[in-house]
């Protein structure tokens, strides 16, 4: 096998967003540790699937990687330059590279724009092509992603949904990037257009050689669609391993609740199966547990677990994990 | 064992600036008392429509049930007055919803919420009621339930405000529970927590449950039937066991093609069904799925296949035999 190229590189990343608390007098600014310091590469060529339950900075850590979000700290870097220290103008040429496909395809797309616009925007602004092969660069894209070209003089509205979410994507590849974040981008859609803009996603990847950070809670896509992935929880990334690894031999108590919680469409399997029920909810990201953010409703917590936060550590070959006890 | 609740060709249309959406286009099934009914489909595909035009929930104007009976109990549901509804719905059939955030009252504590259909439909004094309302919120495993009570929505949790929405839900010891996608909104090992409490309810109350959801996965851990609905019609009916070792609707086979798999590591495409779902401005004169549909004869653009007996407890409605490819004899 050929060596594997890291295209980014995200250490010690942090993302605060500061809250207000209490009424006029007593006031208090406090912050919530939406993304409290995670570590991980991401190689060329690759899907690096980032799952976890809502509000455990999955979304925010895709944004921050972007600079849509300035990082609190840490680094990120890309291809070799660290996006965190660079200016506006390098951010914005090295976004040529890297781009994002949303959640929403209704409100991720504008509404006043017809689809030439939405697709030819980031190629007129970046001045990639002269005016008059914009259009026609539109259409092989349109083209690309499985749409009418002839739809290109249209509306959002005019579409579904999951034909929503491939103007996204063609407007993703506009700038022929190298890495694309998905946040989420198939979890608006029913099942049956779940599995198209999948395959979509898949083809194009062999196709364009993209890399992707594949953000998404369905674990059963993340196994289907990732190389490895990465889980988080309220703001750190707990486990990360090869897909097959991590789904077959999970190390930390919280991937193995999740990946327990997961229901499998067979009925036969299902009634056999033992299911992990986690007890209360996610604590709050203002003010999380001290040691290990899991402890609160991990089955196997300790003292130790309150006392020190659980080191990421490699517990096999490639297989990263944050608990005391794994490994 | 006796069918609890039967309901025959029902039809539900909604008028509309655009014209008539025809949302529910003769739908039948029965429920026996203490099983649970998995009802699946995409968005659209008329699965609530189904169980709140029983319920007289659906707005009319535009809405309009325009065809069929409902049988609960030997009584039409659909001919009953609104007063009569109102106390079959608080009493002897609940509903849960998809959303717990915005199906409570907001200005109004939980407990009032829970203790109003104990005044009004078991003429409880509030007292009673109240006693009530935090034996139900134990129930469903709310830590202090007594002092939960006096808490509005928006101090609840999303996992915790389902909770309370089932504990209002059983209050009255309803026959039957309607369960309108409860954990869709909720994260999984949520979700997971509140599947393990309804099956535990049910084992200790015994009521029949209608889970309608558009996670097969949710279904074959839950339900005993499942019916998979598509274009305003249940394509495809059967026990679950039987439906997903053996599916005999293209559809249900391409849903089930379309789901990548937790325990298997696919390494080939997922099957995905081609084209969009159907919208609902004319009734359909063919098969609603035969623009989608890998099986397609020429008789599917001609005719809307019944929902016809394939296998012993399993009905189909499409005129091919997904085993051979050609028509059904």
């Amino acid at each position: 096998m050929m060596e594997k190229q890291v295209l980014l590189h995200v250490e010690g990343l942090k993302k605060y967003f500061p809250v207000v608390q209490g009424k006029l007098l007593g006031r208090e600014i406090r912050q919530l540790r939406a993304v409290d310091d995670i570590s991980f590469d991401v190689y060329q060529g690759e899907t690096l699937g980032l799952v976890g339950e809502s509000g455990c900075g999955k979304s925010t850590t895709g944004r921050s990687i972007l600079q849509l979000y300035r990082p609190t700290a840490g680094k990120v870097i890309y291809a070799g330059t660290d996006l965190t220290g660079a200016s506006k103008g390098e951010i914005r040429r090295l976004r040529q590279k890297m781009q994002m496909i949303f959640q929403d395809p209704y409100a991720s797309l504008n509404p006043r724009m017809t689809v030439s616009e939405t697709i030819g925007d980031p190629i007129r602004i970046h001045s990639l092509l002269p005016r008059n092969e914009i259009e026609s660069r539109v259409k092989e894209l349109l083209a690309m992603v499985g749409l009418n070209p002839a739809f290109i003089n249209r509306y959002p509205h005019e579409f579904s949904g999951g034909q929503r979410q491939r103007i996204g994507i063609a407007r993703a590849l506009a700038l022929n990037p190298d890495l694309i974040v998905c946040d989420e981008p198939i979890s608006a859609l029913d099942v049956s257009i779940q599995a198209q803009v999948v395959n979509l996603l898949e083809d194009l990847q062999e196709k364009l050689g993209l890399t992707y950070l594949f953000i998404a809670h369905d674990l059963s896509m993340v196994r289907h669609i990732s190389t490895r992935v990465a889980v988080m929880y309220l703001g750190v990334i707990v486990e990360l391993a090869d897909r097959t690894e991590l789904y077959e031999h999970p190390q930390h108590p919280y991937t193995q609740a999740l990946l327990s919680a997961v229901p499998i469409p067979d009925p036969k399997i299902e009634k056999k199966r033992e299911r992990i029920i986690l007890t209360g909810d996610v604590p709050s990201p203002v003010n999380p547990p001290s040691g290990c953010r899991f402890r609160t409703r991990c089955p196997l917590a300790a003292e130790i677990c309150a006392a020190e936060r659980p080191a990421f550590r490699e517990v096999s070959p490639g297989h990263w994990a944050a608990c005391h006890f794994a490994g | 064992m006796e069918d609890l609740l039967a309901v025959e060709g029902l039809e539900t249309q909604f008028r509309m600036r655009e014209g008539v959406v025809y949302a529910v286009n003769g739908v039948s099934f029965r429920l026996k008392e203490g099983e649970t009914l998995g009802v699946v489909g995409e968005s659209g595909c008329g699965k609530s429509v189904t169980v709140m035009s029983m319920l007289g929930l659906i707005p009319t104007p535009p809405g309009e049930v325009v065809a069929g009976t409902a049988l609960y109990n030997g009584q039409d549901l659909l001919k009953m007055s609104n007063d009569e509804l109102r106390r079959v719905r608080g009493s002897h059939i609940s509903i849960i919803f998809q959303d717990p955030m915005t199906s409570f009252n907001p200005v109004l504590t939980i407990g009032r919420q829970i203790a109003e259909p104990l005044e009004t439909h078991l003429e409880m004094t509030k007292k009673e009621a109240w006693d009530r309302g935090a034996e139900v919120l134990e129930l469903v495993g709310i830590p202090n339930a007594r002092q939960r009570l006096n808490d509005y929505p928006h101090q609840f949790s999303g996992g915790m405000r389902q909770r309370a929405m089932i504990a209002m839900a059983l209050t009255c010891d309803p026959a039957i529970l309607i369960a309108d996608e409860p954990t869709t909104a909720l994260d999984v090992t949520i979700q997971a927590q509140i599947i393990d409490l309804v099956n535990r309810l049910q084992d200790k109350l015994g009521m029949a449950i209608i889970w309608i959801t558009h996670d097969l996965g949710v279904v074959a851990g839950l339900a005993q039937r499942v019916n998979v609905m598509y274009g305003g019609y249940i394509v495809e009916q059967a026990t679950v066991d039987e439906l997903y070792a053996n599916p005999q609707h293209p559809y249900t086979i391409g849903l089930l093609g379309s789901l990548p798999r937790l325990d298997i590591e696919q390494h080939q495409k997922l099957a995905s069904i081609d084209g969009l779902p159907p919208v609902l401005y004319e009734k359909p004169t063919c098969c609603p799925f035969a623009p989608r549909c890998a099986y397609r004869v020429d008789r599917c653009l001609q005719e809307n296949p019944p929902l016809q007996f394939v296998g012993l407890d399993h009905y189909a409605a499409c005129w091919v035999d997904p085993a051979t490819g050609k028509e059904r004899a």
